[in-house]
């Protein structure tokens, strides 16, 4: 077909702003020092450098968060999704874009208000202890850290399921029902299966960022623990170390990789995969 | 279809609209580096008037933000405003202009006690902006006893109603100063014994924070904070239940000071604008914006009683007490990572 | 009606959910107090102290600007590209994906910081072209992301069949495959402009010559304390982000057909 020339431009662009710099990155993990660059002195020293048992726990601990935030959003916001796909044209792009609306306020600004809200002499515990109960503790906790995350990707989990799901053939659906099948049989087999390919851009677009946040650790979870994100932040701000962070990007890299791959075994169909194996 | 073709027309002819002002300055130049919301709005507009120039303003979260950019990006600022460690780096590294003191007359309004510091002997390549120290912000209400000691902040007594900055030079440093050594510290030891001292204070703990440090004391959260001598005053401002201390061990006294960047290409120009600064009319402008203290004692004479007299804002040397500079930490900075994992994976 | 008592319930958590925060900006853009935590009084000094904030001002243009721009170009190339990509042979198709995905995969720092490097490399100055084209190269990804799912939710004998029955190709994606695929096209632009407007860490290292964005000022008052001028700027944004919302939705309510979808 020669549609595929429409992906030539990009290939380009790939080449320039994704492989070029991808190169960079590799080059500084496999060595220790610039003169190390000139002189291409490969070495895996940095990457056996985080077999330390306390980088693993801090890797372990970020794909950990990023595995229930991503579950969370994927319960969430599959309901949420369809919802608003079974509106009526012009209430669900409304309900979309209301959706939508609060992302484009400031990321840092919202986890503050979170801060305000849920502080122990927040909004939340206020309203609580008029109520007559004790205070909460909402805050600097694991809770607090899944909370901020969630609210942080779930239009990224909804948007690709719903623009998925309002194409379903309703003739589809309709004959099914015309053959007795009940409300629970035409959501296993018919919606659920047909939404695949959205559920899995969602995954996709929840668990890869997920991995590398910090800030909302940082911020909601009072500081207490370090994810890969701060560490590699850390390397290549702080420490100055960018081939020891860049080695730990790749580590990362590859854990989310491996971790896609398993999902993508769910997409069955091989013909149009989307990649990532 | 249609709806969406001329919304999306409109958006590009509205940008294209909004770029074409935006272009053709023929005036010089001037690009300015500092942190964000640290400089009162209408001092840059002032000065853009007066010299004929423009401008162009860019913002830094953190010292090593800055440093990063320009060591390693593209980018040709004239003036910039690290703190104190950072400009000692940098000299080191090579990466500043000299200052060409003939052309910052105003220099000679800085208060003798500021210039010629460790960190920039003769002050050759930097100016002070402003300093201050960091304390102990507490709430009288829920603190009963007297605060001049860094290890009531170890005190199970305020369990959970503890909080400490989530930086680790800050941390590591106040946890140096309680065990009675230097915030510079090289010694292995010592920064052995600091780590476990922080090890020990986790549990006591309620979070480890940045400047939302400021709002939690004002709504009460915490007992105790770490704090900046700058935000102490705010805080104090909003809630007169808070007080602040200097511990007797001693504490950081620390610099915001301009600089011009080696590759600046604007020299002239950036001495003009740090000579503006220093007017003191000018310098008084900033530092009742910012809520810091200036080093600028012709700005001082202009500000009103309450706050020059404020200990807090302008502690004498005897109130301040031993006071230490940050130094670059250099190759130390690894044993600091490496502290710091351990005490942010302590479960 | 049980069922829809729950779908109501659920859908009112769900927003409340999303608007709390910014119902909190809202109201504290109307402190007086430079406290997030405290409430003094009732104001309005910080709608006006914000036009008088020319770096707040200037952060907004540029960042709505870069938007824009950023979300249109990475949506055209994009979906070009998604085209493409589905039409090519197995191999090919999984190394172009795979390497497509990898500013998604990267920590922000690691884009960010080799970004920078490559622009200094190419000897571009730091200022507004290099964050537009930072923008569009983390953008672009999630535009493709967007349209593939819809790609392989088409039937793919349509194309063919329009060529078969003479159109060209050009045509044929013009007046089928695009309308096919129009929702995922549109999500695609809807992310690719909020991440942009969101973006700290690669534009920070990719900014210079006065040209910022909004999350760096905000991001760099991190250690000062956000400076409230900027709840208001929020609120003022979010009322006419609103409004719009209003307006689209009136307009296209005379337009509407099967094909009404904005998304």
């Amino acid at each position: 077909m020669k549609m595929r020339w429409g992906a030539y431009p990009y290939i380009l662009w790939i080449a320039i702003f994704i492989v070029v710099p991808l190169g960079l990155i590799l080059l500084y993990s496999l060595t220790t020092s610039d003169i190390g660059i000139r002189n291409l002195e490969l070495t895996i020293t940095n990457f056996k450098k985080f077999l330390d048992p306390r980088y693993l726990d801090v890797l372990w601990r970020s794909i950990e968060l990023a595995l229930k935030s991503t579950v969370i959003c994927l319960a969430l916001g599959y309901p949420m999704a369809m919802i608003i796909a079974r509106e009526n044209i012009r209430k669900r792009n409304v309900l979309i874009l209301l959706f939508v609306i609060p992302m484009w306020m400031n990321f840092l600004l919202r986890t503050y208000a979170w801060l305000t809200l849920l502080g122990k002499n927040g909004f939340i515990n206020y309203i609580i202890t008029k109520l007559g109960f004790g205070p909460l503790n909402l805050i600097y906790n694991d809770g607090a850290v899944l909370l901020g995350m969630v609210y942080n990707f779930l239009p990224f989990m909804v948007l690709p399921i719903y623009s998925v799901l309002i194409k379903i053939e309703k003739s589809l659906i309709e004959a099914a029902e015309d053959l007795g099948a009940s409300r629970l049989e035409v959501f296993t087999r018919i919606i659920f299966p047909l939404s695949i390919p959205g559920i899995v851009t969602g995954i996709t677009m929840v668990f890869m960022p997920a991995v590398s946040t910090f800030v909302i650790s940082r911020l909601l979870g009072g500081g207490q623990y370090m994810l890969i994100g701060n560490l590699i932040e850390q390397q290549f701000l702080g420490t100055g170390d960018w081939h020891f962070g860049s080695a730990m990007s790749i580590i990362m890299m590859v854990f989310i990789l491996i971790a896609m791959a398993i999902t993508s075994k769910f997409e069955g169909d091989k013909e149009g995969g989307g990649g990532l194996w | 279809m249609k709806n969406i073709k001329r919304i999306f027309m409109l958006g590009l002819i509205m940008v294209l609209g909004l770029l074409a002002t935006g272009c053709g300055s023929k005036k010089p130049t001037l690009n300015v580096y500092n942190w964000g919301d640290y400089m009162e709005p209408s001092v840059i507009k002032d000065f853009e008037k007066e010299f004929n120039v423009k401008v162009n303003y860019n913002t830094f979260a953190t010292n090593e933000d800055m440093y990063v950019s320009l060591k390693k990006g593209g980018t040709s600022y004239d003036v910039a405003f690290p703190s104190d460690y950072m400009i000692e780096r940098m000299i080191n590294e090579d990466m500043l202009e000299k200052l060409d003191k003939n052309n910052i007359p105003n220099l000679k309004n800085i208060e003798e006690r500021f210039l010629d510091l460790e960190y920039d002997p003769n002050n050759e390549y930097s100016v002070p902006y402003l300093w201050g120290t960091f304390g102990i912000l507490y709430n009288k209400n829920m603190v009963d006893e007297e605060v001049d000691s860094w290890d009531i902040l170890w005190d199970e007594k305020y369990s959970k109603k503890i909080l400490m900055l989530d930086s680790q030079r800050d941390s590591i440093a106040v946890a140096l100063k309680k065990l009675g050594y230097s915030m510079n510290s090289r010694d292995t030891k010592e920064l052995e014994e600091a780590k476990g001292e922080l090890i020990k204070q986790k549990p006591l703990v309620y979070a480890y924070v940045g400047d939302e440090v400021k709002d939690m004391m004002v709504a009460e959260d915490a007992a105790l904070a770490v704090v900046w001598s700058g935000d102490a005053e705010a805080g104090i401002w909003e809630n007169e239940n808070l007080a602040y201390a200097i511990p007797k061990e001693g504490t950081n006294l620390w610099f915001d000071c301009m600089v011009i960047p080696k590759t600046s290409k604007n020299k002239e120009l950036a001495e003009e604008f740090i000579n503006f600064v220093l007017r003191p009319e000018i310098a008084v402008r900033n530092t009742e914006y910012i809520g810091y203290s200036t080093p600028n004692y012709k700005a001082k004479e202009l500000l009103p009683e309450h706050i020059v007299n404020s200990k807090i804002a302008y502690p004498t040397d005897e109130e301040m007490g031993d006071v230490e500079i940050f130094k670059d930490p250099k190759d130390i900075i690894k044993i600091y990572d490496e502290i710091w994992l351990e005490i942010k994976t302590q479960r | 009606m049980v069922e829809k008592g729950f779908k109501k319930i659920y859908t009112f958590l769900i927003f409340l959910f999303l608007y709390a925060p910014i119902i909190v900006l809202v109201v504290f853009s109307f402190n007086n107090s430079k406290s997030r935590g405290v409430w003094n009084g009732f104001t309005f000094k910080w709608y006006v102290e914000l036009f008088r904030n020319d770096e707040i001002l200037r952060a907004l243009y540029y960042t709505v600007v870069i938007a824009i721009l950023s979300s249109i170009i990475s949506t055209v190339i994009g979906t070009f590209a998604a085209i493409g990509i589905y039409g090519m042979p197995g191999i090919r198709r999984k190394v172009i994906l795979n390497l497509n995905y990898l500013p998604v995969l990267n920590p922000d720092i690691v884009t960010g910081v080799s970004l920078m490097t490559l622009f200094r490399f190419m000897k571009l100055e730091p200022g507004f072209v290099t964050m537009l084209l930072s923008h569009i190269t983390f953008s672009i990804p999630y535009v493709i992301l967007s349209i593939l799912p819809k790609l392989k939710q088409m039937n793919k004998h349509l194309a063919e069949a329009a060529m078969d029955l003479g159109a060209t190709p050009f045509y044929a994606i013009r007046k089928v495959v695009i309308p096919e695929i129009l929702p995922g096209i549109i999500t695609g632009a809807l992310i690719a402009f909020t991440l942009s407007i969101d973006d700290f860490v690669i534009s920070f290292f990719n900014q210079g010559a006065g040209v910022s964005n909004l999350s760096i000022t905000i991001f760099s008052m991190a250690r000062r304390g956000i400076n409230p001028v900027i709840n208001a700027l929020s609120t003022l944004m979010f009322v006419s982000l609103l409004i719009l919302l209003l307006i689209i939705n009136n307009r296209s309510a005379k337009s509407i057909g099967e094909r009404g979808d904005i998304i």
